[in-house]
């Protein structure tokens, strides 16, 4: 995995005043699976379109294969896009959108007629061939795309939000669907979205960007477990954030308690931030806990309760499958690999949140 | 929504009378004899036949010529237009739109006559043409006269739903065929030139209804003796007084035009089929 295929070097881009990228430095693999997960806004879509040749970087490389190709325009990149809204051609039934790109390069019509049907049956809509494409329901649609991208056997696929109008359910059998895909034709994968779950269920390596800048770049486990920022802590999934204090390293200090962990590597007494997940805190007897407090509400989430404990310092999010009453007393515990400790964020300054410890 | 309804309704009995009457009218006077005084009449189709006589269908036949070698140029000329006016900026294409569609709000006299004044004998063209030492052209009373008096009349009809439809064309759709491949050349052949198509057929209607009704410009530009089945039929009802004929010729004209609508509706169809 080790086998750069694209390399972003100090990318950065401006839309007049408004700095959209500011300075990606990012490795894509080959037969990769990355995701550039961020809120909306923070700059995935530019990267995608910098990467298809849709856009000009202001500043910055794009290596392809080692070689820079910031200036060769889109047709003549191995890369193809499956597009947040399809873009399929219309006037052309879904034979004929899935055979353009090899029809542009007037390869032979065998040639064509055999791949077209290969890939209409890698997507599972083999008798759709004569089919008009606006006949289609939305995920035949995107099958369709993916197909289209696919069939030009392209080094890197690009996938901007594709799912994203799927409804629930349609979402969840693509997800599946996109990774035995790309399993299958063992090619890389750059998807963008903003879904934090579908990141880390389909992902091989997960990119956290905010506002332009890549917050963290890590396996989905990392991501979820070693959030090196509070963005990140509270981006991938609900957490407790708290401010704390890094006594030594292995003993951590926050809400009037000593704490062990697992982190080290922090100066002495240095402000760091903690997280900790809601189903890693245990709910127990007060007398057997550190940290106490009075179950403020108690909600079902279908497999867990969500349960929100009031203690002298902050709420705490606790999931837990156990019902407690409201109004009851409480103890809080967790285990000292339950506590991930991070860097605490400078939000005023431009400074590049989290840069690893 | 009832009550809206109720609003409408004295429109839609002032449009009923003002559309309907005249074509009921018409139909009547085509199928009749005794002119334009609905007294004595007797049911006739010697009007329909009539049509059939040598010279009016040389006419009809010229008119329809003409008419189409003038939606022609105004196709190219329209597409170019249209095309290179969609490369600009949203606030310059809005602009360059205004420009072009300004001919239309002049009265078509006015133009024609602009025409005149630049075409005549001793017209501002021969003018120009006789600084270089060459002879006047004559231009007036001559097929060119009338179809470029034509062809600038009904040109915004033509760039304008082109235009549209090119306008219109969703960004992406252009970057899919860049993405799969498609150079400049290939992606206005096989992307932007089918999804104009619409725009295309709609300017191809309009235009060759106008200049297969007109008459002020064959008048004008192509003089007295100049006839096409604009010119005929305005001459039954104004100098002739024939407008059982008149009418009869003006039904004609209509059913040109549909069959003209229906072909290119059908020519629509199968560009969608062979897509197929
Ligand atoms: N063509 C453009 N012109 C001006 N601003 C743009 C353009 N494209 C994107 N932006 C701006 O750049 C920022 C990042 O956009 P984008 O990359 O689409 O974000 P994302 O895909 O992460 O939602 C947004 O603030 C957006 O408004
Ligand atoms: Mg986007």
């Amino acid at each position: 995995m080790n086998d750069a295929l694209i390399e972003l070097k100090n990318l950065s881009k401006n839309f007049e005043d408004q700095q959209v990228l500011k300075g990606i430095d990012l490795t894509i693999h080959r037969n990769e699976f990355l995701t550039l997960l961020g809120p909306s806004g923070c700059g995935k879509t530019t990267t995608l379109r910098i990467i298809a040749g849709f856009e000009e970087p202001s500043g910055g490389e794009v290596l392809f294969d080692g070689i820079d190709i910031s200036k060769v325009p889109s047709h003549k990149r191995e890369v193809n896009t499956v597009f947040q809204k399809y873009a399929l051609f219309p006037f052309l039934n879904v034979y004929d959108n899935v055979a353009f790109g090899l029809k542009i390069k007037k390869m032979d019509e065998t040639v064509i007629d055999h791949k077209v049907k290969s890939m209409l049956e890698l997507i599972g809509l083999p008798d759709f061939a004569k089919r008009d494409v606006t006949s289609l329901s939305g995920g035949q649609q995107q099958r369709v795309a993916i197909a289209r991208a696919l069939v030009n056997e392209p080094k890197v696929l690009l996938l901007d939000e594709p799912l994203g109008a799927l409804d629930a359910k349609l979402r969840k059998d693509m997800q599946i669907e996109l990774k035995k895909i790309q399993r299958e034709v063992g090619i890389t994968f750059i998807f963008v979205t903003h879904d934090q779950e579908e990141a880390l269920s389909m992902s091989d390596t997960v990119v956290v960007m905010n506002e332009g800048i890549i917050q963290q770049v890590g396996t989905p486990e990392d991501i979820y477990n070693e959030p090196e920022n509070r963005f990140v802590a509270s981006f991938i999934g609900e957490s407790n954030i708290i401010e704390a204090v890094m006594k030594r390293d292995l003993l951590v200090s926050f809400d009037g308690q000593d704490f062990e962990c697992v982190d080290k590597g922090f100066k002495n007494n240095e402000d760091v931030e903690v997280v900790i997940r809601p189903e890693d805190i245990d709910i127990v007897k007060p007398e057997n806990a550190k940290l106490t407090g009075t179950v403020k509400s108690i909600v079902f989430r279908g497999v867990h309760h969500e349960i929100v404990v009031e203690t002298e310092f902050r709420d705490y999010l606790i999931h837990t499958t156990d019902y407690f009453e409201p109004g009851l007393s409480v103890g809080l515990t967790f285990g000292p690999d339950d506590i991930h400790v991070m860097y605490r964020m400078d939000w005023e300054s431009e400074s590049r949140g989290g840069a690893g410890r | 929504m009832k009550h809206y309804n109720k609003l409408v309704r004295p429109y839609l009995i002032w449009s009923i009378l003002i559309i309907l009457v005249p074509i009921i009218m018409i139909v009547l006077y085509s199928v009749t004899t005794g002119g334009n005084a609905l007294v004595n009449i007797s049911f006739t189709l010697k009007n329909f036949t009539k049509i059939g006589e040598p010279i009016y269908l040389e006419v009809i036949k010229k008119s329809l010529i003409l008419g189409l070698i003038s939606v022609s140029i105004c196709l190219v000329v329209g597409y170019i237009l249209a095309y290179f006016i969609t490369r600009f900026d949203d606030s310059v294409q809005d602009l360059l739109i205004l420009l072009v569609t300004i001919p239309m709000w002049i009265n078509t006299l006015l133009r024609t006559y602009a025409w005149i004044s630049l075409l005549s004998d001793n017209g501002l063209i021969n003018k120009f043409l006789s600084l270089f030492g060459l002879n006047a052209q004559t231009f007036m009373y001559t097929d060119f006269a009338v179809i470029i008096g034509l062809v600038s009349d009904i040109l915004p009809f033509m760039v304008i739903p082109i235009h549209t439809s090119i306008r219109k064309i969703d960004p992406s759709l252009i970057e899919a065929a860049q993405d799969l491949g498609a150079d400049k050349f290939h992606t206005f052949t096989k992307v932007t030139l089918k999804m104009s198509i619409p725009g295309v057929i709609n300017g191809v209607m309009m235009t060759f209804l106008l200049s297969i009704s007109t008459f002020v410009i064959p008048k004008l530009l192509g003089g007295g003796q100049y006839m096409l089945v604009g010119n005929l039929i305005e001459n039954q009802f104004i100098s002739v007084g024939n407008w059982n004929f008149g009418s009869a010729l003006s039904i004609i004209l209509t059913i040109i035009i549909l069959i003209g609508l229906r072909l290119m509706k059908r020519f629509d169809k199968e560009e969608k089929e062979e897509a197929e």
